[in-house]
């Protein structure tokens, strides 16, 4: 099979071809790298390669599919991995220059969960500086580019991870998610993103940005994908306190049962001022097809909607500013040549390490908890937090899911909202709520604007149902299939 | 006019757990630095916490025996500081709802002589409370070293309020919490190698009122007579200012032990804000009662209450029990070698006066004594030894030769009275011709004896006794020269 065909493959396709041995995991992986070399020197997803090690797993895999010890269907597949999952022996910057010069000794336990299911782990995926950011134009190491075009963002954080899968640079791949970043940039990048419950997937090896809302989730052409991923990075973890210990069923079979009529609920919220008609109509074609399946429609209402971005800056940027306090020039991390003293090396270090949105979210995180403030800021936040929670209790005994699009606009381009922090905040409008209140979210390509840039669909869950919330997904994308639709610039 | 001093003593206390507050790395101390460390210890990116329940266990352990309200909930916070010695820049540690709130310690001051008990009081406690503990930094002329060996061990932090009153009683605190501390088995408290730390607040004010004065914070008081030194001082030194007319500053105060002075460290305006708030990797956990009740099972008598008991059920003097109960140890060891002789005057006194001279005498370290652990004598062979003096099988001066080589050899004191041949001798015949020949060999006793003089039979007791090496059973030997002289 050729390279290009392989490359346009789901992770599902390649996981038969390989159980037929009609492909290699070895041909898969050259595959993924000359697709690499190809694109990336326009798209820019990768930060770091380590070809000889990721050859290596492939050959491993296909020794131990010749013995017959395959370790399930996940097993020679490639995922790559966003650049604040630790992986040992490889370099984790987070897009930072302060951790440029940083090797993570350890495994997160997700890397260490796809290890053992034999998933052949390579390269690592660009991102705004710490997942700070919906353009991954806070890269200290230069912008991604969107797959569909290039004058265009890929969105952010996760901006690496859904042009990586949009470019067919890799089939399946790991992003996080704070406010959006898993989701908004699958949605800008015509991919299904999904962000698990909170608790679902271990955070331990994820470089923390905002401990109470980061989540792990997947990259993938589809929702079968997805579910495929998920089931293997997902469970409880003893070295992650906040990780949830519950059973994890087999999603990708979950989803191919079949789907009872349900009840899906459309934010009126969510449905007002701010969104690009062609989003809107994109949108109301998937509910219309959700209709046509017997599905019921009902509106809804979240009053709390506009709260979430206010909060979401004032929880996340408090924990990241504790959170990022160890990147501070003593250890692992880059030390300013102009340190006098022990300030100067926290400041000077800290001061030409961090890029400006970082340097802005941490002072405004330390801010909102420093003595005489913490009762207006923080404790506010957390308070109006679990009102924000309240409201999708109450919604989800009406409904099943939650359906709205992903973001307010397609890809926008670079330098239209960087100069603005708080437009480009607002890109994340639809998707911070379902962080502050833990819940699972999945954006499905749902089709195109007349520029050819790519629609996402989000869906929303109740807690730790991802089969439902899979299954939802599943019934939509199966029709449809825009996430297997390639970028024409990346096509060979 | 007169001043008094208003203490609050701040304890720091580390945990003896198996590994650190939260990770699996081991608790140790003199390892080669940086050892004893992990992606946790070192707060890499991506390492979380997992707390350490062993530490949550004995904190309420010894929340339970200082008698405090154990929260119902663990929760914890983060304390926000940049500093080389915790590596995440931040401490994880119990702001607003500590595991312990109250409590008290009881206390006795000196009393007018060794042998007489001195007057008790108690001292409140305001909280005690878990965090990790930090890495040790060595300051050199151009470069700092950082250990991070001791980074995240549990650490308690045992706060008391404003309710001491001298340097005397800052040492009496100090001294029984600790032995309480000892006794929960949570700590050995040694304060050569950091397992125990303490900050004493200290102000001023005049006798007779009840506001308290401007409190310094005086830091690096490392051994138990470092505190009451440098309390000591720190008042003589706020007195002293007061009476000059001058203000006395809220500061952090360094104690400085060779010079023997303190020295300011940080003003109030250079006070940090920690902005705690709480850590969102770790999941506040529930304290259910039914664990606490389990914990209670387990808490040691209190030191006070041992002491007391032991002279009331036991009738021990108290010059015995005020060496016996701050050792918990040596109470078991009294309490096992007891149960077997039941005489515990006697065994009191083998156990403060002859055990813990040998312990003393036989360490090769000069500052240290061999560890009960280790004590070559157990708790039977003194209950053995008791008994072989209580029924007359060896004489008190023959036992107190045999101890030192009980201690040597670890032999049980029968097996050493056989091998040597000291057992008393009974044999009437062969007491019967040392006896005459005492009374051949001193004429002049036996005649005074005759004559009514009654002591004078302890001369030709001497004789005989020293004739069988001090092996003749006395009451035999009694009984014989009696008969001899009634003749």
């Amino acid at each position: 099979m050729s390279s290009s065909a392989l490359v346009e493959k789901t992770a599902f396709d390649l996981s038969h071809l390989l159980a037929n041995k009609e492909v290699s995991s070895v041909e898969i992986a050259q595959a993924c790298l000359s697709q690499i070399d190809r694109v990336d020197e326009q798209v820019h997803a990768f930060l770091h390669r380590d070809d000889q090690d990721f050859l290596a797993q492939a050959r491993a895999s296909d020794e131990r599919r010749e013995k017959g010890n395959s370790l399930g269907p996940l097993d020679g597949i490639p995922v790559a991995l966003k650049d604040v999952i630790s992986v040992k022996g490889q370099p984790l910057t987070a897009a930072s220059k302060i951790l440029q010069n940083y090797i993570s000794p350890y495994d997160a336990t997700v890397t260490k969960k796809l290890k053992d299911a034999g998933a052949v782990i390579g390269g690592r995926l660009n991102l705004d500086e710490f997942a700070m950011g919906s353009s991954t134009e806070n890269s200290a190491y230069g912008p991604t580019r969107n797959p569909w075009d290039l004058n265009c963002v890929p969105g952010g954080s996760s901006g690496g991870s859904s042009a990586a899968v949009a470019a067919r640079e890799a089939p399946l791949t790991l992003g996080s998610d704070t406010g959006g970043s898993i989701r908004q940039p699958a949605s800008l990048c015509g991919v299904v993103g999904m962000k698990p419950t909170y608790g679902m997937v271990s955070r331990y090896g994820l470089a923390a940005f905002a401990s109470s809302l980061d989540q792990i989730g997947p990259f993938s052409k589809t929702v079968e994908d997805t579910a495929l991923l998920l089931e293997i990075i997902s469970g409880h973890d003893p070295l992650d306190s906040t990780s949830f210990p519950t059973e994890i069923p087999s999603y990708s079979s979950a989803i191919n049962q079949s789907l009872k009529p349900c009840v899906l609920g459309l934010p009126k919220e969510y449905f007002g001022e701010g969104m690009d008609d062609e989003v809107r109509n994109a949108v109301n074609l998937a509910v219309e097809f959700y209709r046509n399946q017997g599905h019921e429609i009902v509106e809804v209402s979240l009053p709390t909607t506009d709260l979430a971005v206010p909060v979401y800056y004032v929880i996340a940027t408090a924990e990241a500013s504790s959170n990022l306090a160890r990147y501070d020039g003593i250890r692992y991390t880059t030390r300013s040549d102009r340190a006098q003293n022990a300030i100067d090396v926290y400041a000077k270090s800290r001061g030409e390490g961090f890029g400006e949105e970082v340097k802005r979210r941490c002072i405004l995180g330390a801010y909102g908890l420093s003595s005489g403030y913490y009762d207006a800021y923080y404790l506010r936040a957390q308070k109006t937090r679990t009102l924000i929670r309240e409201d999708f209790n109450r919604v989800f005994k009406e409904v099943d899911a939650i359906l709205t699009p992903t973001a307010p606009t397609p890809a926008f381009k670079f330098g239209e909202k960087s100069d603005d922090p708080i437009s480009m905040y607002l890109s994340d409008i639809y998707t911070i709520s379902t962080n502050l209140a833990g819940l699972p979210a999945i954006s499905v390509p749902c089709g195109f604007t007349k520029g050819n840039l790519p629609i996402g669909l989000q869906l929303i869950g109740r807690a730790f149902e991802e089969s439902s919330l899979l299954s939802i997904a599943h019934a939509y994308d199966r029709e449809h299939k825009f996430g297997c639709v390639t970028p024409s610039l990346v096509k060979e | 006019m007169k001043y008094e001093a208003v203490i609050g003593l701040e304890v720091h206390v580390q945990l003896e757990t198996n590994s650190k507050m939260f990770t699996r790395v081991p608790c140790g101390y003199g390892k080669e630095p940086n050892s004893l460390t992990d992606a946790v210890v070192l707060g890499l990116p991506g390492a979380l916490p997992v707390m350490n329940l062993e530490a949550i266990e004995k904190s309420i352990k010894v929340g339970l025996l200082l008698g405090c309200k154990i929260a119902d909930t663990c929760k914890w916070d983060r304390k926000n500081y940049f500093y080389p010695d915790m590596p995440k820049n931040y401490q994880i540690s119990q702001f607003d709802q500590p595991i312990c709130e109250g409590g008290e310690v009881e206390i006795e001051m000196p009393g007018d002589s060794p042998a007489v008990m001195g007057k008790h009081r108690i001292v409140q406690l305001t909280r005690i409370h878990l965090e990790e503990d930090v890495g040790k930094l060595t300051h050199f002329e151009n470069d700092s070293l950082v250990d991070y060996n001791r980074a995240g061990s549990p650490l308690l932090e045992i706060v008391s309020e404003p309710d001491l009153f001298s340097p005397e009683e800052t040492f009496a605190y100090l001294t029984s919490l600790r032995n309480s501390l000892i006794y929960t088995g949570i700590s050995s408290c040694d304060m050569e190698k950091g397992q125990l730390r303490c900050d004493a607040n200290i102000s001023i004010r005049p006798v007779g009122t009840e506001k308290l004065g401007t409190k310094v914070e005086l830091k690096n008081l490392n051994t138990i007579s470092g505190v009451k030194n440098g309390v000591e001082y720190e008042i003589k030194r706020q007195i002293k200012a007061m009476e000059q007319g001058e203000e006395i500053f809220q500061e952090t105060r360094r104690w400085n032990p060779e010079q023997r002075y303190t020295t300011p460290m940080r003003s109030k305006e250079m006070a940090h804000d920690y902005r705690y708030f709480p850590d969102p990797d770790l999941m506040p956990v529930k304290i259910e009662q039914e664990w606490i009740d389990k914990i209670r099972n387990e808490i040691p008598e209190k030191p006070f209450d041992k002491q007391r008991r032991y002279m009331d059920e036991l009738n021990l003097p108290y010059s015995i029990t005020s060496a016996l109960c701050p050792d918990l140890k040596l109470c078991e060891y009294f309490e096992e070698a007891n149960k077997l002789a039941k005489n515990p005057r006697k065994i009191g006194n083998w156990v403060v006066n002859d055990l813990l001279r040998e312990l003393s005498a036989g360490s090769k370290d000069e500052t240290k004594s061999i560890s009960l652990n280790d004590c070559p004598i157990p708790p039977k062979h003194l209950a053995e030894l008791v008994e072989l003096i209580e029924n007359g099988s060896v004489s008190n001066n023959v036992a107190k030769e045999l101890f030192p080589e009980m201690f040597s050899t670890g032999k049980s004191p029968s097996t050493l009275v056989k091998e040597k041949g000291l057992e008393v001798k009974s044999d009437e015949g062969e007491i019967e011709s040392h006896c005459a020949q005492a009374i051949q060999d001193d004429p002049d006793a036996a005649e005074k004896f005759k004559a009514g003089k009654e002591g004078a039979i302890n001369a030709l007791k001497g004789k005989v006794m020293k004739a069988t090496r001090g092996q003749a059973n006395p009451k035999v030997v009694d009984e014989i020269l009696r008969r001899l002289l009634s003749n």
